[in-house]
């Protein structure tokens, strides 16, 4: 029988030789990552009565949301977890100096292709560009996953995206995933699995492809895949020695739609507020002030995100009405632009660094809006009141029309600098 | 379970998301009857100061899009929402719901036969939606047996100790 990515996954971890879309199935979790809701899923799990978790090196934790903690009450969640993370044995234990779950993971070889990662997390939907299922559940779910490994999950059918087209100058991955969810709309992949395929994705880095799966959850996607190739498998094998087990969509597969994309001619996208499908082409956004520009997330805030930005504002000012935050999404990457002097491009323009982690993109802190501020944001949601006041504005972009922008003070498209 | 479930409706429009639903600022509060005083406080205050245990909430499609915080379905749970009705919910949420015990119906049509402060009567085994004040009823999908049997128990951690508890004896 042929079967998408989704549906081979499934199968696997499921113990079938195939499964089809609609079916109910019992799945074993190869990967169980939580970030500091590993505090609510602790709650949880004490009351379940379970003393030890099912397998302390399948379960990852790593602290990003409000890094270093910014109130005493997260400051006692960070202290829980890290005495619960030692009483149970759990290694893969990451705190608030490594960065953003969605980085990290990949980073130190968690995300592998052919395997099932569950996170408390909407945004793991990025693991899928390791052709990993990864997707999203709450802390209640996860309560139950650490005492027994497994979850029922629906067998979603899929969405196959055929991107073809090579992008102009400072267009890329961001405003080909926010052109495609401003044309299906935030719910037109609600409980379904995308495949991300084309030329155009076989060229990507890792990094742009995280992007695309990422933001489809933005679509309402339940896992979002490229399917691995040897640019995956590369990155993967040079972080981890576990055996790969790699599954690829079958030729004939059958899908429940087929969108193409051409991004030949496509111009910056962007999402105005406050809905991540409102998108437009640059130039049809007219004349937006902005009080800041946001570059980080677990969407951008990756090399090469820093580097477009640092080639952008080295040698020119952050106008001085705007504010611009940098969040590299890893210290990994953090390290890495520091010693290739994006940092310094970006500070010497008049950037403020902020450590790695999630910060403002959820209105926790380190830079969150003023009733009727604006801001232009390299993240993921515009959602009214995500990012601080509900009188506030956020509209999303990419990297290097987030670094335009602060350069003018209002949204700008980097080839008309 | 034939249950019928009976109360003051709640609307809400298209897309309602988590973040309007349960402010990212109070996600590290745990317990459930704190989380409970902070449901929609952005957006809709007026739903706090207003709203009464019991009562339905009668939704949009894409209810519970965005981030998946649990609080965003632990908030209204706890606060004694009887049930969710809407046209069609986001993945994340509709599991989270069903796992903390917290009703929850897909139900196209409902958004347009439902008005703020109509009562409205849902038998969830039946999937049937009916308004009281007009005397309108909806059909819809009857929830499948795992969600029903999750739901019964009081949710997915209830349904858990209870199997243990059986595995024991």
């Amino acid at each position: 029988m042929s079967m998408t990515m989704a549906e081979k996954i499934i199968a696997r971890v499921a113990g079938k030789t195939a499964v089809a879309p609609g079916e109910i199935v019992d799945a074993d979790v190869d990967v169980a990552m939580s970030h500091e809701n590993a505090g609510m899923v602790l709650h949880h799990f004490k009351t379940i009565g379970a003393d030890r978790v099912w397998d302390p090196d399948k379960i990852v934790i790593v602290f990003d949301h409000r890094v270093p903690a910014e109130s005493e009450r997260t400051a006692t969640t960070h202290k829980t977890i890290r005495e619960f993370v030692r009483a149970q044995g759990i290694k893969s234990f990451y705190d608030v100096n490594v960065g953003i779950c969605h980085q990290v993971l990949p980073e130190h070889g968690h995300s592998r292709p052919g395997e099932l990662l569950v996170g408390t997390d909407s945004h793991t939907t990025t693991h899928g560009a390791f052709g990993c299922f990864g997707t999203g559940i709450g802390a209640t779910e996860m309560a139950c996953v650490w005492a027994t490994g497994r979850l029922w999950l629906r067998v979603p059918e899929t969405i196959r995206i055929e991107v073809s087209g090579e992008f102009a100058p400072f267009v890329g991955a961001k405003d080909l995933v926010l052109h495609v969810i401003g044309q299906l709309r935030a719910d037109g992949a609600d409980y379904k699995a995308v495949e991300y395929a084309g030329a155009t994705v076989e060229a990507m880095t890792v990094a742009s492809r995280m992007v695309l799966c990422n933001l489809s959850m933005e679509m309402g996607a339940k896992v979002a895949f490229v399917a691995p190739d040897d640019t995956t498998l590369d990155y993967v094998r040079q972080r981890t020695d576990k055996p790969l087990q790699p599954q690829l969509p079958d030729p004939d597969a059958s899908y429940l739609q087929v969108v193409g994309v051409d991004v030949g001619t496509m111009r910056p996208q962007i999402a105005c507020p406050h809905h991540v499908d409102n998108v437009k082409p640059i130039d049809k956004v007219g004349e937006i002030r902005v009080n800041q520009a946001l570059l980080g997330s677990c969407t951008n805030g990756r090399l090469e995100d820093l580097e477009v930005a640092a080639g952008i504002l080295r040698g020119r000012r952050v106008h001085p009405e705007t504010r611009m935050l940098v969040i590299p999404a890893s210290w990994a990457i953090y390290a890495e632009a520091l010693e290739r002097g994006y940092l310094a491009d970006l500070v010497q323009a008049g950037a403020v660094i902020v450590n790695s982690g999630c910060g403002p993109c959820l209105g926790v802190h380190q830079g969150v809006l003023a009733p009727g501020e604006r801001c232009v944001s390299s993240t993921n949601r515009n959602f009214q009141g995500r990012m601080g006041s509900p009188e506030a504005e956020v509209y999303l972009a990419s990297p290097a029309v987030v670094a335009a922008s602060a350069v003018t003070g209002r949204i700008t498209d980097p080839a008309t600098l | 379970m034939e249950t019928l479930l009976r109360g003051r409706v709640w609307t809400f429009p298209d897309d309602v998301n988590t973040d309007v639903i349960y402010p990212g600022r109070y996600m590290s509060i745990l317990d459930p009857a704190e989380t409970a005083k902070h449901a929609f406080e952005t957006v809709y205050p007026e739903f706090l100061q207003r709203a009464r245990p019991g009562d339905i909430i009668v939704a949009g499609k894409y209810f519970g899009c965005g981030s998946s915080r649990e609080q965003a379905a632990t908030a209204l749970r706890y606060f004694g929402i009887a049930c969710i009705v809407a046209e069609s919910f986001a993945r994340i949420y509709y599991r989270n719901a069903i796992n903390l015990g917290l009703p929850v119906v897909t139900c196209p049509g409902a958004a347009a036969a439902f008005k703020q402060g109509h009562k409205a009567e849902v038998n969830l085994a039946r999937g049937r939606v009916r308004n009281l004040t007009t005397g309108r009823e909806l059909e819809s999908q009857p929830l499948p047996p795992l969600i029903q049997e999750i739901l019964s128990a009081g949710g997915l951690i209830p349904r858990l100790k209870q199997r243990r508890a059986d595995a024991k004896a």
